[in-house]
């Protein structure tokens, strides 16, 4: 398995937002979290991603106890995050924001002599390609439209080749284009990376995923392919309906 | 932390509408394809070379202190300006490298300027790195309150260390300190210092020009913008702060000694916080994030309190607050805003496009 958490357990003074949730995720399987508000996916998905620390439990990636990792730890370990809010790097320009993504494992010395601004140009060009930004590389970030800054903070998380990717609502705020297109500017990705994504969007969520899991009250209430998902009583009644 | 950042730094920048306005300003010249920022520097730069030839001498002096000063308001500008750590004690490095070197001349009579200039960079970066290691590098990211606070602190208490320290001089500081000196050559205030000290800033200043504008300098721009996310890009955030906390120790370390050696004397208030202040000053006045603003801004804000105490010998500190909060208020960028845009204050990193783009 590429991603394990088990038992996590996070306690913010009184309230329990995790109560022994777990999430298992293997090589080149898009994971879709879901549960009502509340449920604690943002909450699971930071304990994963290092932004919060679980009270209780262990996160392990490709084999590795990552539950007291920092950030930086955890993303050269092979693990990349878009966060909820959009997080782009509002002055700069498109280009530089992807290349701050992809220098960001150089060594200071090459760093300091711009010693891999060469050659990762044609990276960072790629990337604006394959997300439709190429045309707008040199205006600052703060120029384009909500939609397109989610696809550009999707591009950085993807710059440093994860291997394990936590989109944490995609397509909030999108139109109905702009999250057909997110569905499309993802699918190329499975061929060499995982896909965590906490999502309100029903029908994206089942179109791109392959496998689900259901949380409730902080716990683990189903977890299986979209079908099996779509079938489950349970689910139907604390979630889908309610919805 | 960023949070708090950006509410620290939202609290200095002020009002959007006010960069929107200095950004139409500058539009004019950005979509021509001219650059303002050299043509700026350029004028500073011959300014600076001919001043002596036109200026008395006792004003050759001053202008000599001032371009010192401006080393130092570089220094803090690296720190803050590029890397959004707000360093209130900047004076620290620029003081203790002071009271180094007139130590060094003091007790063991040494003052060639190739023995002391370094001692004095190295004195700065030092106490730079045992501060910046202490305050930066938890392994959680610090608060710009806590960086803030102990950077203040830090310079607070060695003022009070030196005004108790007898071996230091206490209140009266380290007087009479001998000249800097080349073999038998003896630099004394007038033009040759002020050549020295100008041609120190330039070579600094291409250094450190060097540096933010490098992939380094786009690292510095992401943590300024979002030290959070580029921690989660894999960056060794805390490692990048303390890295340019400890350059910026050492160029405060040698306009320090630099000072010391040109005013012939060091005191008490050299590491203190009214010195850290007045830097900090200097450079949001000018414009921080640019390093000619900060320049501009210890040129600026010490040529008129210079002229304003001459001519309002009463009043003169209240006219100058004044001035200093309205530019702080309406040109939160500095006066460097009047004629430099935000794309070029930001500037960009990346291998240059092959055809120039036209804006639509």
């Amino acid at each position: 398995m590429l991603l394990e958490a088990a038992g996590i357990k996070k306690v913010f003074g009184k309230l329990t937002a995790l109560d022994g949730a777990a999430l298992t995720v293997g090589e080149n399987e898009f994971h879709g979290l879901i549960g009502p508000n509340g449920s604690g996916k943002s909450t699971l998905m930071k304990c994963i991603a290092g932004a919060e620390v679980p009270t209780q439990g262990k996160v392990s990636f490709i084999n590795t106890d990552i539950t007291a990792f920092t950030p930086t730890e955890r993303a050269r370990a092979g693990m990349s995050l878009k966060f909820q809010i959009t997080s782009v790097l509002p002055t700069l320009t498109l280009y530089d924001n992807i290349l701050l993504a992809l220098q960001a494992q150089s060594s200071l010395l090459d760093l300091v002599l711009s010693r891999t601004r060469r050659l990762l140009h044609d990276q960072v060009m790629t990337m604006l390609t394959q997300f439709r930004l190429a045309d707008r590389a040199f205006d600052a970030a703060a120029a384009l439209s909500h939609g397109q800054q989610q696809w550009l903070e999707i591009a950085m998380a993807l710059a440093g080749k994860p291997k394990l990717l936590l989109l944490d609502e995609p397509t909030g705020g999108m139109s109905l284009e702009e999250r057909r297109v997110t569905g499309e500017l993802l699918q190329p990705i499975k061929q060499h990376c995982s896909l965590v994504i906490v999502e309100h969007d029903l029908d994206f969520i089942r179109d791109i995923c392959d496998r689900l899991t259901v949380l409730d009250q902080g716990k683990v209430l189903a977890s299986g392919t979209v079908s099996e998902i779509q079938a489950n009583k349970a689910v139907q009644e604390i979630y889908l309906r309610r919805a | 932390m960023p949070k708090s950042m950006s509410v620290v730094r939202e609290a200095i920048a002020g009002d959007e509408a006010d960069d929107a306005m200095a950004e139409r300003a500058a539009a004019g010249q950005v979509a021509a394809g001219r650059k303002v920022l050299p043509i700026v520097e350029g004028v500073v730069l011959v300014a600076a070379l001919l001043a002596p030839l036109v200026l008395q001498d006792y004003l050759t002096v001053f202008a000599t202190r001032v371009i010192i000063l401006a080393l130092f308001a570089l220094s803090f500008d690296l720190v803050w300006g590029y890397a959004g750590i707000m360093s209130f004690g900047q004076a620290l490095f620029f003081g203790s490298a002071g009271y180094g070197v007139a130590l060094l001349a003091r007790d063991l009579d040494i003052t060639n300027i190739f023995l002391v200039l370094p001692a004095g960079t190295l004195i700065g970066l030092t106490f730079a790195l045992l501060l910046g290691g202490f305050l930066l590098l938890g392994r959680h990211p610090s608060s710009v309150i806590f960086v803030s606070l102990g950077t203040l602190t830090g310079s607070y208490a060695a003022d009070r260390l030196a005004r108790g320290w007898y071996y230091l001089g206490g209140q009266n500081g380290i007087p009479s300190i001998a000249p800097m000196t080349v073999g038998s050559y003896e630099f004394s205030e007038g033009p040759p210092f002020y050549y020295l000290v100008l041609g120190i800033l330039v070579v600094v200043y291409l250094l450190c020009r060097f540096l933010v504008r490098s992939q380094f300098g786009l690292a510095l721009a992401g943590l300024r913008e979002n030290e959070q996310r580029i921690a989660f890009f894999g960056y060794k955030a805390q490692h990048l702060k303390a890295i340019i906390f400890a350059i910026g120790g050492a160029v405060a370390g040698l306009a320090g000694s630099l000072y010391a050696f040109h005013e012939g004397f060091v005191w008490p208030n050299m590491v203190g916080v009214v010195v850290s202040t007045q830097v900090v000053l200097y450079v949001l006045f000018g414009g921080s994030g640019t390093l000619i603003g900060a320049v501009i801004g210890a040129i600026i804000v010490e040529g008129v309190s210079f002229w304003l105490s001459d001519n309002y010998r009463d009043i003169w500190p209240i006219i100058l607050g004044v001035l200093l909060l309205l530019v702080i208020l309406f040109r939160p960028l500095g006066l460097i805003s009047f004629v430099l845009g935000e794309r070029e204050r930001v500037g960009s990193f990346g291998a240059k496009p092959k055809e120039k783009r036209n804006a639509p």
